[in-house]
């Protein structure tokens, strides 16, 4: 049978073909662009980014929105450094970020379902609190020494072209691709994925149908939180510090992955997939950039273009649809 | 004329008043100072004043977004761009035909806080997209336009007409003050002598309901976007001003949760509906007085964010009726005595 597509199918469609595209045209633009390390430096420079798009994905699928991740995942890169520096384990310091992360995440979750506060607000004081902990534990970038991080950090898998490139993939990368595999699965094939979509389709029919809404709600946001930290512990390991600033604004590039990857704002529909196709697309541009010399701005710029367009699409697409239930 | 508990601006006003209080007794009284220096007046109450009217005029225009039931994250970003602007011009970088002319500078940058405002707006009222996604693309793009304006640098200027915006006095009185004042008169003249004020509060409460009733929707939203960008671009021209140069990277960052702190902190409700613009006025204040106070009684400028949002986490639930609800049922299972009068009466 044939499979029609839906409107996620399609902007996920073009999110590929876009992504394609522009990998060929930067491969025709200059020389050493078509490399294989081109493709292996999107995942190593965006590992901690995909992480934390997954977890938002999860929130955006059920009609909320985190805009506090970024500020967990400073949070966790601060603390984390913090605490090596007193000579705390890895083996313990990372469960722990893990965990306080999966918490802030609850509670922001319950405070939304129970107290039926916006999402948009109470993860905006989330972001100012996590924010604010980081200013608090320090506001110098603080190194980290550890023997763990840095092995984390520095080992990777080498290939040796016959062509002479020295293509390189950081160890890391796996711990975020093993997130977006487990996400797609979790999302497809559990209970626990289906009642995500059925709570961002219609709160109140799945609240009917006997799921438990409170539950779902409060799990995607501590999923949220959970990617967050993780993300920041992946982060640590990119640059081998904890400053309370990092990652300033990270958030929206997070939302505007998902969506670009075809996730709907207004809940139901959207996969993992598309937001890590979305990801990769920002890197791509970020790229593009750099072999363009250009100021690093235009990043920012372009990809809000882009970001114009498949909200224009997914505008487009639902009016389309609301046209046909009608008619 | 209702009594003065039942307005809307009798919580915050009570709140400002209050923490103005703290403000002296912990200070022992030196907190409401104000002395004459060069026939201008100087004191705390006029650093408050001053350097709260960037929140002031920004809770002006987010009151009527958000009023409609919308949101404009994307107002720091439009600071940026109209500071960016206004300087590039001032110190002769662009558009150098205008010699540094200080008033076309102003005008110019207003007018491209109104454009940023129109764009807002033709997403969301014209596209139907949600306003925080709508505006989430001009607050990644908005600080990249600056950069690009600005030619990825931070722009100084030497004008004292232009550092007038933010720190001249008239009468005494610091300059952003008059700002602030003057377009909470427009803001007020717009909503209560016109049928404008309806719309907005018929929008917010329901835009379909609005719409049959014969109210122009999509064109008031539209008119209430190109207000807060207006609004937006006057704030950054007074921040640009106050530090004499424009830094896109900083200039109004973050800028947005305080505007909506300010408003929520006045009352009107975040999910539209009923508003009140000297309420948020008044949430402005309270803002900038809680962070005037923290720098001034020395406590490590670090804790602001903490403290702001445990502020924002307090009036979020007061705001909440299902949380007041719950309170008020523990209360009363706690207040045993309560359940006895009760009793009583029966």
């Amino acid at each position: 049978m044939k499979k029609k597509f839906k409107i996620d199918n399609i902007s996920l469609l073009i999110a590929v073909v876009l992504l394609v595209a522009m990998y060929v045209a930067g491969a025709k633009m200059y020389e050493r662009f078509g490399s294989l390390s081109t493709i292996l430096n999107l995942f190593n420079d965006n590992a901690y980014l995909i992480v934390v798009a997954v977890g938002m994905t999860f929130v955006l699928l059920t009609g909320g929105i985190d805009i506090s991740v970024a500020s967990t995942l400073a949070f966790t890169g601060v603390f984390s450094a913090y605490l090596l520096e007193k000579g705390w384990p890895a083996g313990i310091v990372i469960p722990l970020v893990l965990v306080l992360g999966i918490l802030v995440g609850c509670v922001q979750g319950y405070a939304i379902h129970t107290f039926q506060i916006a999402p948009f607000l109470v993860t905006l004081v989330g972001q100012f609190f996590m924010r604010g902990m980081c200013e608090v534990i320090s506001t110098v970038s603080i190194p980290i020494d550890n023997g763990f991080y840095k092995n984390a950090a520095l080992k990777k898998l080498s290939f040796v072209l016959p062509s002479g490139g020295r293509p390189k993939l950081y160890y890391y990368v796996f711990v975020s691709l093993f997130v977006v595999l487990a996400a797609w699965y979790v999302l497809r094939y559990t209970r626990f994925g289906r009642a995500v979509y059925a709570v961002g389709s219609n709160e109140q029919s799945a609240q009917y149908m006997g799921l438990n809404v409170k539950a779902v709600k409060i799990g995607v946001y501590g999923i949220s939180g959970f990617c967050a930290a993780l993300g920041g512990v992946l982060f640590s390991f990119y640059t081998l510090a904890g400053y309370s600033l990092q990652n300033m604004g990270l958030e929206l590039d997070a939302i505007s992955s998902a969506v670009i990857g075809g996730t709907l704002l207004t809940g139901g529909v959207g996969t993992v997939i598309g937001s890590l196709v979305g990801v990769l697309i920002q890197g791509i541009i970020q790229t593009i950039v750099t072999y363009q010399n250009l100021n690093t701005w235009w990043t920012k710029v372009t990809f809000a273009g882009i970001l114009c367009f498949f909200i224009l699409i997914q505008r487009f697409a639902a009016i389309r649809a609301d046209k046909k239930k009608k008619g | 004329m209702k009594r003065l508990k039942d307005r809307m601006e009798y919580r915050p006003l009570v709140s400002l008043l209050a923490i103005l209080l703290l403000c002296g007794i912990i200070s022992g009284g030196s907190f409401f100072k104000i002395s004459v220096v060069d026939g201008h007046l100087y004191g705390r109450l006029l650093d408050i004043l001053r350097n709260g009217s960037r929140y002031m005029i920004l809770a002006v225009g987010m009151t009527m977004v958000l009023a409609t039931g919308g949101t404009d994250i994307s107002v720091g970003s439009v600071m940026a761009i109209s500071g960016a602007l206004a300087c590039s011009i001032v110190d002769q970088r662009i558009l150098l035909g205008l010699n540094g002319n200080v008033f076309a500078a102003v005008v110019l940058a207003l007018g491209i806080g109104a454009v940023c405002g129109a764009w807002n707006g033709f997403l969301v009222a014209k596209l139907k997209v949600q306003p925080i996604v709508a505006t989430l693309i001009l607050m990644t793009a908005g600080r990249g336009i600056a950069q690009l304006i600005a030619d990825g640098k931070i722009v100084t200027v030497t004008s004292d007409t232009y550092y007038h915006i933010s720190g001249g006095y008239i009468a005494g009185l610091p300059v952003p003050m008059y700002i602030a004042a003057l377009m909470l008169v427009l803001a007020l003249l717009l909503t209560k002598k016109t049928a404008f004020g309806l719309a907005v509060e018929s929008i917010g409460v329901n835009a379909d309901s609005a719409r049959l009733a014969g109210i122009a929707v999509e064109k008031n939203l539209w008119l209430i976007y190109v207000f807060c960008g207006v609004c937006a671009a006057l704030a950054g021209l007074i921040e640009s001003a106050g530090i004499k140069g424009a830094d896109c990277n900083n200039c109004g960052l973050m800028i947005e949760m305080d505007g909506i702190l300010a408003v929520a902190i006045g009352g009107t409700s975040l999910s539209g509906g009923r508003f009140s613009f000297v309420s948020s006025i008044i949430g402005a204040l309270v803002v900038q007085t809680i962070t005037t106070m923290i720098l001034a009684f020395g406590v490590a400028p670090e804790v602001i964010r903490v403290f702001k949002a445990l502020i924002v986490i307090v009036v979020c639930l007061a705001q909440s009726p299902a949380f007041m609800s719950k309170l008020r049922g523990a209360l009363d299972k706690k207040m045993w005595w309560r359940k006895d009068e009760k009793e009583v009466q029966d």
